[in-house]
């Protein structure tokens, strides 16, 4: 049982009952290999949740658990009190920069307008309304001024602040991000992070950050949750991102150390990067 | 007088040839009206094959198609049906069997030769007219009878309306999958309406333009289209027109010939690309939107994404200023 301390309830912000994410003794498995068990969690709104852990320990299946594109092996999850499928249109989901084919017939605000109503059945009856409605999620994420360039010519920077716009459109009450900043440069990892926070500010929303490397994040962060060898770690940053804890997670001895603000980790067992292929999304 | 001139005049004259036009026209009404309602369903059905990139499951859609209108002919069937039926069955074939591009690929691969052998048999084994063989590959001589054109009427009925029913999800889940699903679309059941709507498509294609040249209206027009545009909305009107401009011109030009319908059609369709592809040329030139060389979609790990956007970060300037420079990237 890797139950954590302190348990859960104590730690989110607010009562119980409005946990936009609600996780009970949740368990994923792929056949024989569990990736964690016994995971009890609520993410209360506006709370600014990481989830860290090297490759193959379940960040990504986490997320797409949220998302309801894969189902626990056993325990309930439940976002916005309800399925994660019939929640899906209150979620914002920022996916990890891959850029577009070069003649993908879409502008910068057809990717957007596809987050306002690109989930509708039927052609768009209301064309200056949903323009007007991705004129001021464009300005909200500075992306004005490339309003009108296609999608397959913007940088990665670019296209992120875009995804941003697009997870805000649907007026979010959780936002997830998987890898949002990855194959960014750390000025654009800075921009695009700053975003995501702004809009948790002003929106009220909830974060989950799917990372491999949470120092672009860091100064937003609430809690964390670590996942390793099929075992977890729920808690602040202070918490969880400690020498002592990290050494018991993997067995082995393993020094987090903090240096100018930025947590580095040595001797970890598997730090390589994640970056999974668009089709492991896709069934 | 040169032989080769002789020859090249009675050539040009079989290939246009415009006595009693008027006449004809009349007398070939339906022919038209089957390109004009062709042209429609192509241009539509055609971007949504661009964006999905099935332009190779196309192909192979129309080889079915083509043994499945052979069998319908060898066993005295209807011929529209028979292609409809193929095309039909091999979309949902491909729909459930490769959803991914890449197996996707593969199995269209492995299923065309075998549609088109089958095609071939059912003709060897056939001992009507030949020129019914020939018009299934190639295209046929302008004739479309009155039921032709009812049951072609039909089915693009069909497939407009279920067109418009899942446009926007169907577009959302084309040009982007990922958040598409994240979203909660139905992706695989899109995938298999839209496999069924470009069987039919194909099948009433292959009336026309012949199983070998079905691209020609499924593909070019969309293609030229995203040459000159990325406006969805645009993408989608040019497209249209171009396909009507490559069918309608096509069986014009063809109505007074003894040539089949497919060359005028292909070389329309050609030349409307070709204009396109010169025109993105020339406006890249001079372009006042970006440019990229490398494709960023495939490079791990921030070195891709670093190069691409370190001409804006080293020049200090932010990135609302970004729209503004002609050309900043990197020449070829």
């Amino acid at each position: 049982m890797n139950a954590p301390e302190p348990a859960p309830e104590v730690t989110t912000r607010s009562g119980a009952d409005d946990a936009v994410v609600r996780l009970r003794d949740a368990r994923l498995a792929f056949g024989d290999r569990t990736l964690w068990s016994g995971l009890d969690l609520d993410v209360a709104p506006g709370e600014y949740l990481a989830v860290l852990g090297s490759n193959g320990t379940g960040k990504t299946s986490f997320l797409r658990v949220l998302l309801g594109l894969l189902p626990l092996t056993s325990g309930t999850v439940r976002v916005n009190g309800t399925r994660p499928r019939a929640a899906a249109a209150r979620v914002g989901y920022v996916p990890q920069q891959r850029g577009f084919p070069a003649r993908t017939p879409l502008r910068a605000r057809d990717l957007v307008a596809q987050g306002v109503d690109g989930h509708h059945w039927g052609i768009r009856l209301h064309p200056r309304r949903v323009h007007r409605t991705v004129d001021e999620l464009l300005e909200r994420v500075g992306a004005t001024d490339y309003a009108d360039a296609p999608v397959g010519v913007l940088s990665g920077g670019e296209q992120q602040r875009l995804r941003v716009a697009q997870a805000l459109a649907a007026d979010p009450t959780l936002v997830l991000c998987d890898e949002a900043l990855l194959s960014l440069d750390l000025h654009h990892q800075h921009v695009v992070s700053e975003l995501v926070h702004e809009q948790r500010e002003r929106s009220g929303c909830a974060v989950v950050f799917v990372t491999h490397d949470v120092n672009p994040i860091i100064e937003h962060v609430d809690r964390i949750l670590y996942l390793a060898n099929g075992s977890f770690r729920i808690g602040t940053p202070d918490q969880v991102l400690r020498s002592d804890v990290f050494s018991e997670l993997y067995g082995t001895r393993i020094e987090v150390l903090r240096s100018n603000g930025r947590i580095l980790v040595a001797g970890r067992p598997d730090s390589s990067h994640h970056t999974d292929s668009p089709e492991e999304l896709i069934p | 007088m040169s032989l080769a001139a002789i020859d090249w005049n009675s050539l040009f004259g079989s290939v246009f040839v415009f006595d009693n036009y008027g006449e004809l026209l009349s007398l070939l009404r339906n022919s038209v009206w089957a390109g004009a309602v062709l042209g429609l369903v192509g241009g539509l059905v055609g971007t949504f094959v661009m964006m999905r990139d099935l332009a190779f499951s196309v192909h192979g859609i129309a080889e079915l198609s083509f043994a499945g209108a052979a069998a319908a002919l060898l066993i005295g069937a209807d011929v529209v049906t028979g292609s409809l039926v193929g095309s039909v069955l091999a979309a949902l074939i491909m729909g459930f069997m490769g959803l991914r591009a890449r197996e996707g690929n593969s199995f269209v691969g492995v299923l065309m030769p075998f549609g088109l052998g089958l095609g071939i048999l059912f003709l060897s084994l056939y001992e009507g007219r030949s020129s019914n063989k020939f018009s299934l590959l190639t295209g046929q001589i302008v004739s479309v009878s009155s039921l032709q054109l009812t049951s072609m009427i039909v089915l693009s009925v069909v497939v407009l309306a279920t067109l418009l029913v899942v446009w926007r999800p169907l577009t959302f889940a084309s040009t982007d999958p990922l958040v598409a699903q994240a979203k909660g679309l139905p992706m695989r059941s899109l995938a298999i309406v839209f496999m069924v709507v470009l069987g039919i498509s194909v099948a009433m294609s292959v009336q026309i333009v012949g199983a070998l040249l079905v691209l020609a209206l499924l593909i070019t027009p969309a293609a030229a289209a995203m040459n000159l545009t990325s406006s969805p909305a645009r993408t989608v009107v040019l497209s249209v027109v171009f396909a009507e401009l490559a069918m309608v011109g096509g069986i014009l030009l063809a109505l007074g010939g003894n040539v089949p319908i497919s060359p005028y059609v292909t070389t329309i369709s050609f030349a409307v690309w070709l204009v396109s592809r010169c025109v993105r040329a020339v406006r890249e030139r001079s372009s006042s939107y970006r440019r990229t060389t490398t494709p960023r979609s495939t490079t791990p790990l921030g070195a891709g994404g670093a190069v691409q956007n370190r001409t804006r970060t080293a020049a200090g300037s932010t990135l609302s200023e970004a729209g503004s420079g002609p050309s900043r990237s990197p020449s070829p």
